[in-house]
């Protein structure tokens, strides 16, 4: 009995290599593992080669391990590119009959479209056949499977899938059922979710009270406005495909200064054309999301891959200077939290919170347990009543903490007055030096606040130890990997992750650097932004690792590093 | 209780003394107190330019957005609060330039903004260079050689779907403050784009040389504005003769009614209630 094992599933793009992968994933974490799989793919709608790897583990996993037991080749260049991969005694299982000429012991052929057009009567229905065989192979529960099955599939082809899966099932434990040697049990009866970056980023905003979206599809973002557009009916939200990101953000502009909760969602290049937005924002003190999720830049870059690239440009975006909030989710559950915790912030201290992740945190899949939803807490900020207020409303009134009370149009007490010109408390436009300066110290003071709020960085690994590493944002589960294996083996490392990068968490950084010798910075670019970003807020230096191919760090990639 | 035409008084304007603008202020508050409409239920989004500036010399809510956008807004708005009565208004140069994609895609989601276009051919703000209804060969600071050929604004949205577009002059108050209470009443996206003296910067386009060519489309008492093939013939007239009024109506669908969520209540009056999301978690398992 083995308490870990890794599948990857290959295959071109239109083969359903996403829908086997995930299917895989869902089927492991039902059978009590923990589950961690990403997804590598090309930007093309067919052709091309995708594969989609599976972590499982009786023990808490968040990154990949490189090494595959278990690959399932839907073509046959999966088997050329991946084959190297195979761990010693691990299988590859492919249709021999579609597959010809391949040679080796670790080869499994499965007639996967004849099962699929016996069984089921539809070739269509080959992937189920390709999945049925790699769960058989390890003996997996086979009515948790058709269960899974049943609930994933259309009512009119879950019984015809079913049925294909019964085939490729039955094949394999008849004609395969050595091949492979580890054989799984239920890793015990917990019961997790398994849900990806973008899943619980979408979730997170619902439960937060989001209520309006309007964005433009970009890769890797369009998942959580399909998801919203889903849900809307359900949830009463509102989703707008905005002409363009210049309209989308405006449109959320509008309607957050409406009073709904409302965000936006976009990845660099679409970011870009935001960048006024974020401005528009500040000056109005307008409470907006926007979840920016990273891919490889400059210009269309590449598209479906992974990069850290962004970090500087969105401490930085807009002409001019005004508050704003960064937050960098590390995991799933930071996902939801950080974005229930966005929409506070956002609404409390009226001003734009962004949400930065990237491509490989967006469609990496974890299981985690479930979300204590009672601890979701809705903090809408000052609300103006006119009891507490004396005279005419004013929507940007000085205050100690520099947040002025809102109202919302329609309020029969108030008339809400806001301008992108500088402008007084009542929101009209001024010109004079003393208002301006005025206007500029209340907005800052509201930082005051924010910094407050900030949740110091997780810091894990050794006290004191000899060697630091630090990471923001998708990096968190390998590098806690690597320096997990490090430890192990008698190394001494800490290990530091930013989730909430601005306010910039300065003593937190500065006290664990100082305890170290040596101190890393990884990160997924070229230049270091989160070094350069530490050595501005602290004056401290630090070393850097980093990888800007347009692939996410692996363990084994830092290790390899760190050992130098 | 009615409203008056001081309900609607509002900071004193800093435009040129005889701006066009001064007409569709006065057209736009005589509308509104006509229309007894309560300024604590009015949205007024502007982009920028000298137009950016009017909801500041009026009351009502206000969200001066930035240049080329005020349709953006003022659609997010719409669909957080459908109670409200929503106006944009720009310039030329914001609304057919900057934000022209905006102009377009607005009019074919139909959503119930009414759009008051300041249009003077001319960039004031700048203090004059061509614009994108800038006459043909027009000379300006930016083109010595002459403007090339301006936007069809009316044309441009019969085309993109907008179901009510007219036009009408600044130096007709009364007849303009009709056209804004039609483009207010109709239910959708309305056009109204207003011919606008600037006495500064266009000394070709001014109050005399409209006056000479403007003529109200139902004057001959045949003109059919449900008539989309005679509204874009209409549209094509300029030179020495410039028709308003109501080119084209049209009643389709709002936008804000395809949302389900939008049909029992206006979408910021609904509860927030984060214990409803266990159903999307359970889905997870």
């Amino acid at each position: 009995m083995v308490a870990e094992i890794n599948f990857m599933v290959g295959g071109e793009a239109g083969q359903g290599v996403q829908s086997v992968g995930f299917l895989l994933a869902k089927a492991l974490s039902r059978w009590g593992y923990h589950v961690f799989a990403d997804q590598d793919y090309e930007s093309r709608v067919r052709g091309g080669h995708n594969f989609f790897r599976i972590r499982a583990s009786a023990s808490a996993v968040e990154a990949i391990d490189e090494k595959v037991d278990i690959l399932i080749a839907l073509n046959k260049e999966s088997i050329d590119l991946h084959r190297r991969e195979i761990r010693t005694g691990g299988i590859i299982l492919y249709d021999g009959e579609k597959i010809t000429g391949m040679e080796g012991s670790d080869l499994i052929s499965i007639p996967m479209e004849r099962l699929a057009k016996e069984s089921a009567g539809d070739v269509l229905m080959t992937n189920t056949v390709a999945l049925a065989s790699a769960l058989g192979i390890i003996s997996y529960d086979f009515i948790l499977l058709s269960g899974l099955l049943t609930g994933f599939f259309k009512e009119e082809t879950a019984g015809q899938n079913v049925k294909a899966a019964e085939a490729g099932y039955q094949y394999i434990q008849k004609m395969h059922s050595n091949a492979y040697q580890g054989k799984l049990n239920r890793a015990g009866d917990a019961k997790r979710m398994l849900l990806s970056g973008n899943d619980a980023l979408a979730i997170g905003a619902i439960a937060a009270g989001c209520k309006f979206m309007a964005a433009y599809p970009m890769t890797p973002v369009t998942s959580i406005m399909e998801y919203f557009a889903a849900k809307s009916d359900e949830f009463g939200l509102v989703v707008v495909p905005a002409e363009d990101e210049i309209a989308a953000i405006n449109m959320t502009i509008g309607a957050a200064y409406t009073g709904v909760r409302a965000m936006t969602a976009t990845s660099g290049g679409g970011f870009c054309l935001m960048v006024e937005g974020v401005g528009l924002a500040g000056m109005t003190e307008t409470p907006i999301v926007i979840i920016e999720g990273q891919r490889p830049g400059p210009a269309i870059g590449l598209p479906t891959r992974t990069e850290q690239g962004d970090l500087e440009f969105i401490l930085h975006a807009s002409h001019g200077e005004l508050p704003r909030v960064v937050l960098a989710p590390a995991t799933v559950d930071d996902c939801f939290w950080l974005t229930v915790k966005a929409f506070n912030l956002a609404e409390k201290y009226q001003l734009p919170v962004f949400i930065i992740t990237d491509h490989y945190l967006a469609n990496s899949y974890f299981t985690t347990d479930n979300f204590d939803l009672k601890k979701v807490i809705i903090d809408r900020g000052l609300l103006y009543n006119k009891n507490q207020n004396a005279g005419e409303y004013k929507r940007h009134a000085y205050t100690p903490s520099g947040i002025s009370p809102r109202a919302f149009p329609g309020n029969k007490d108030a008339l809400v007055v806001t301008d992108s010109d500088e402008h007084d408390e009542a929101g009209h436009l001024i010109e004079d030096s003393e208002t301006r300066t005025k206007m500029m110290d209340k907005r800052f003071r509201k930082m005051d606040g924010v910094k407050e709020e900030i949740i110091p960085p997780r810091f894990y690994g050794k006290d004191k130890a000899e060697t630091l590493v630090i990471g923001w944002g998708s990096t968190y589960g390998v590098i806690k990997e690597a320096t997990d294996t490090l430890n192990k083996n008698g190394g001494s490392y800490s290990h530091l992750h930013l989730n909430q990068i601005w306010p910039f968490p300065v003593d937190a950084v500065s006290a664990a650097k100082k305890n170290a010798r040596h101190c890393y910075v990884i990160e997924n670019n070229a230049t270091g932004q989160l070094s350069g970003v530490i050595k501005r807020e602290t004056g401290l230096s630090t070393d850097k690792i980093l990888k800007y191919d347009g692939r996410p760090f692996t363990p084994d990639d830092i290790l390899q590093k760190l050992r130098k | 209780m009615a409203i008056k035409i001081e309900d609607y008084n509002g900071l004193a304007p800093a435009w040129c003394p005889g701006c066009g603008n001064f007409g569709i202020l006065s057209a736009l508050k005589k509308a509104l107190v006509e229309l007894n409409l309560d300024p604590h239920n009015i949205l007024l989004v502007s982009g920028i330019g000298q137009a950016g500036k009017l909801p500041h010399y009026t009351k009502g809510n206000v969200f001066n957005s930035l240049h080329g956008r005020p349709l953006s807004p003022a659609t997010g708005a719409k669909l957080a609060n459908r109670e409200l009565t929503v106006l944009a208004f720009g310039g030329d140069g914001d609304g057919y330039g900057e934000g022209g994609n905006h102009f377009i895609h607005s009019a074919r989601r139909n959503h119930d903004i009414t759009y008051l276009v300041h249009n003077n051919q001319i960039y004031g703000l700048t203090k004059g260079q061509t614009s994108p209804t800038s006459d043909i060969g027009f000379i300006t600071k930016t083109t010595p050689q002459g403007a090339p050929p301006p936007i069809n604004p009316i044309a441009l949205a019969i085309a993109a779907g907008a179901g009510f577009v007219a036009r009408a002059f600044a130096g007709d108050i009364d007849y303009l403050s009709s056209i804004i209470k039609q483009g207010i009443n109709h239910r959708g996206f309305a056009l109204i784009d207003i011919l606008q003296p600037c006495v500064s910067f266009n000394h070709k386009n001014t109050y005399q040389w409209y006056k000479e060519r403007v003529y109200k489309l139902e004057q001959d008492g045949k003109y059919n504005p449900s008539d989309k093939d005679t509204a874009f013939k209409k549209a094509q007239e300029w030179g020495e003769h410039i028709p308003i009024g109501v080119f084209y109506r049209e009643d389709r669908p709002v936008y804000e009614s395809v949302f389900p969520a939008l049909g029992k209540s206006t979408l910021v009056s609904q509860p927030i209630e984060p214990l409803k999301t266990e159903r999307l978690l359970a889905e997870l398992f």
